[in-house]
């Protein structure tokens, strides 16, 4: 029914079927969309949010896509300014993932606010000084950089390339995304490193608190490399999944492999600076506000168990395969690197956002706990939901991987 | 010299807490004057709006050497220290929250804030508050609303002002007089003025000349969470070593 949108050369599955397949995910959309409008209408007391945890899932979850879609500013940095050719078979992928996440992350951050029709005085009435603010004009420009990569793709199109003018559009516009992907490398270095300002500057939360260099907080330079270490991995990742969904090889192996290679040395780069930022912590900066390192894993949830998944189970770990030519090489390892790479910076951003407002300054204040409404849980859940139907749609109707006719040959 | 001495003025709180009794009148004070609303059910104390919240600590100490001790916790309105502003200030993206410099006097724009929250997030007296409902308020009380202040809207942060309201009404009446300066006694916020017990001063902590300025020199007088650089601008007085020990980490 739809043969004519279809790129030409590759085999896709009944129409019926997916169909099938986008009304179930969209099921999963629906209930989100629900537990949004909820919160929109009757307004944020739907959540299980409050005083003390200002900040909840979304916040999390907002961080966390933003990390995890770092693979498409990098591999558009990798591919075009640094000139790695072989990534030229995944940065569409890579922008795609970018794209999902950042749209994402942008509609996540609507619903959070309070007054989401002044969302807009963030742009207005700007405080230079806040790191949010410089997080949400990054943020904004580089979606916009997204929708411009993500476009040539688009006219890629079987039935939109017939436009000649449209074709023309796209040609061109291809022709210079290197100055896209240089603009977009230098909005995400910011944003992601101001989102790690952000709780880095907290000096009356001495759990986030950091020194730093000039401006800058610690946080600031961690999170930009967390980012960079994690979004590859989370690239493969997902061209795991779909490979596997569509049973069919869509990128060659040493492509996922220098990637791989990239991400492995990255994430290594991370652990030095982020053990190195943990010890000056523990010893000289938490000390200096009245607080030891085990003050603040002692008698709560939050204990010493979570420092070591993060940065041993899934940083150290993950590290050592991705490193080693054995550990790439062998699917099951190289997707298990991948995952807890992935779920490593993911625990990052709980920890910085959740963990930190969870711990009581006062002396004698308590600990409370939160567990996110079914509002967040589904309109958190709906942001996967949204991602499937965005990759399911532009897997069908466009050329994404340009590797797959020479892989799965008629 | 007069008017560099105006340029300094930083209004504060001495609170006594061996004369605290905890009766809680400073907290209805303030929701009365500050048309603070409440819910239907207020059981949850985590999303109730208290700007004055008056915490209650022990000694730890078993029976009979219990001892209590009552600490009414408003806004700091905070000063900030190594070119940090107020820990709330600096993050707002959308300037809803600053400091007079005139006065030190912390403030919020609710019809500028967009409800993000990171200013809560950045205070560690959990002093800001959040509104998870629209503000309403039964029958005819709506009648009762004091009409200097704002009430505010869903989905804001709203924080105690000092009763930024009353310095407006007493700076008013001293230029209807003639006079630039106002009196120690014409500008009091609702809780010092409510307190039964007499344990809230207020004033000017730069004057020598305000109880406010001799109060926060005593050798018993401390603030919370000095180390962390915070500088509040309400000091406590207890002649008791552990609520000064509880006071900060």
């Amino acid at each position: 029914m739809d043969y004519a949108l279809i790129p030409e050369g590759v085999k896709r599955c009944s129409f019926g079927k997916f169909v099938l397949w986008i009304s179930a995910v969209s099921l999963l959309l629906l209930w989100g969309a629900a537990g949004a409008l909820l919160c929109w209408i009757k307004g944020l007391n739907q959540t299980n949010m409050n005083d003390y945890f200002g900040f909840g899932i979304w916040i999390t979850l907002d961080l966390a896509v933003i990390a995890l879609g770092a693979g498409a500013f990098f591999t558009g940095f990798l591919r075009y300014i640094i000139g790695i050719d072989e990534l030229k078979n995944i940065v569409n992928f890579a922008v795609i993932i970018g794209f999902i996440c950042y749209s994402s992350a942008l509609a996540i951050l609507g619903l959070d606010v309070g007054q989401p029709l002044r969302g807009w005085f963030i742009f207005w009435h700007t405080n230079i000084h806040s790191m949010l603010a410089e997080v949400a004009f990054c943020i904004t420009c580089y979606f916009c950089v997204l929708c411009i990569e993500y476009l040539p793709l688009l006219l890629e199109n079987r039935q939109l390339k017939k436009i000649p003018s449209l074709n023309l559009f796209g040609h061109h516009l291809h022709r210079i995304v290197a100055v896209f992907a240089a603009t977009g490398t230098f909005l995400s270095f910011f944003h992601q490193g101001s989102l790690g300002g952000m709780y880095g500057v907290l000096y009356a939360r001495p759990f986030a608190f950091r020194d730093g260099f000039f401006i800058w907080p610690w946080t600031f330079f961690l999170f930009i490399l967390s980012a960079i270490a994690a979004g590859p991995s989370f690239t493969i990742l997902i061209t795991w999944i779909t490979q596997k969904i569509t049973r069919k090889k869509l990128v060659k192996k040493n492509v996922i492999a220098l990637l791989a290679k990239i991400s492995g040395w990255l994430l290594l780069g991370y652990l030095f600076f982020k053990i190195a930022d943990t010890i000056y912590w523990a010893t000289v900066t938490a000390p200096a506000r009245g607080f030891t390192f085990m003050d603040f894993y002692r008698n709560q949830p939050y204990g010493l168990w979570l420092f070591i998944l993060e940065i041993g189970i899934c940083g150290v770990i993950p590290a050592i395969i991705l490193l080693t030519r054995r550990g790439r090489e062998n699917n099951s390892w190289l997707i298990l690197a991948c995952f807890l790479n992935c779920t490593g910076v993911v625990i990052n951003r709980f920890v910085f956002t959740v963990q930190t407002l969870a711990l009581p300054v006062l002396p004698f204040d308590r600990f409370v706990t939160y567990f996110p409404s079914w509002q967040e849980w589904a309109s958190s859940l709906a942001v996967i939901a949204y991602g499937i139907i965005v990759i399911s749609l532009s897997y069908r109707y466009l050329p994404v991987f340009p590797q797959e006719k020479e892989l799965n040959p008629a | 010299m007069k008017e560099a001495y105006k340029e300094t003025t930083r209004y504060g709180m001495v609170i006594d807490l061996d004369k605290c009794t905890g009766c809680g009148t400073c907290m209805v004070a303030c929701m009365a004057e500050n048309n603070i609303s409440f819910k239907e059910d207020e059981t949850n104390k985590l999303d109730s709006i208290t700007w004055m919240r008056v915490y209650k600590i022990t000694n730890g100490r078993p029976y009979p050497n219990t001892e209590i001790c009552y600490i009414p916790r408003p806004c700091m309105h905070c000063e900030g220290s190594h070119g940090h502003p107020a820990p709330c200030v600096s993050v707002c993206p959308a300037t809803a929250t600053d400091q007079d410099p005139k006065t030190g006097i912390v403030s919020q724009i609710y019809t500028r804030c967009f409800g993000c929250r990171y200013c809560m997030a950045a205070c560690p007296y959990h002093a800001r508050y959040f509104n998870w409902w629209d503000p309403v308020w039964p029958g005819e009380m709506e009648k009762y609303l004091n009409p200097d202040v704002s009430p505010r809207m869903r989905g804001v942060v709203e924080k105690c002002s000092f009763c930024h309201h009353r310095l407006q009404r007493a700076k008013n009446k001293a230029y209807l007089e003639g006079r630039r300066e106002i009196r120690e006694d014409e500008y009091i916020p609702a809780c010092a003025q409510a307190c039964p017990a007499n344990a809230i001063t207020f004033g000017d902590l730069n004057n020598p000349e305000h109880k406010v300025y001799k109060l926060k020199k005593s050798p018993y007088a401390f603030r919370l969470l000095e180390r962390l650089g915070t500088n509040p601008k309400v000091y406590y007085l207890s002649r008791k070593g552990w609520v000064r020990r509880a006071a900060d980490n």
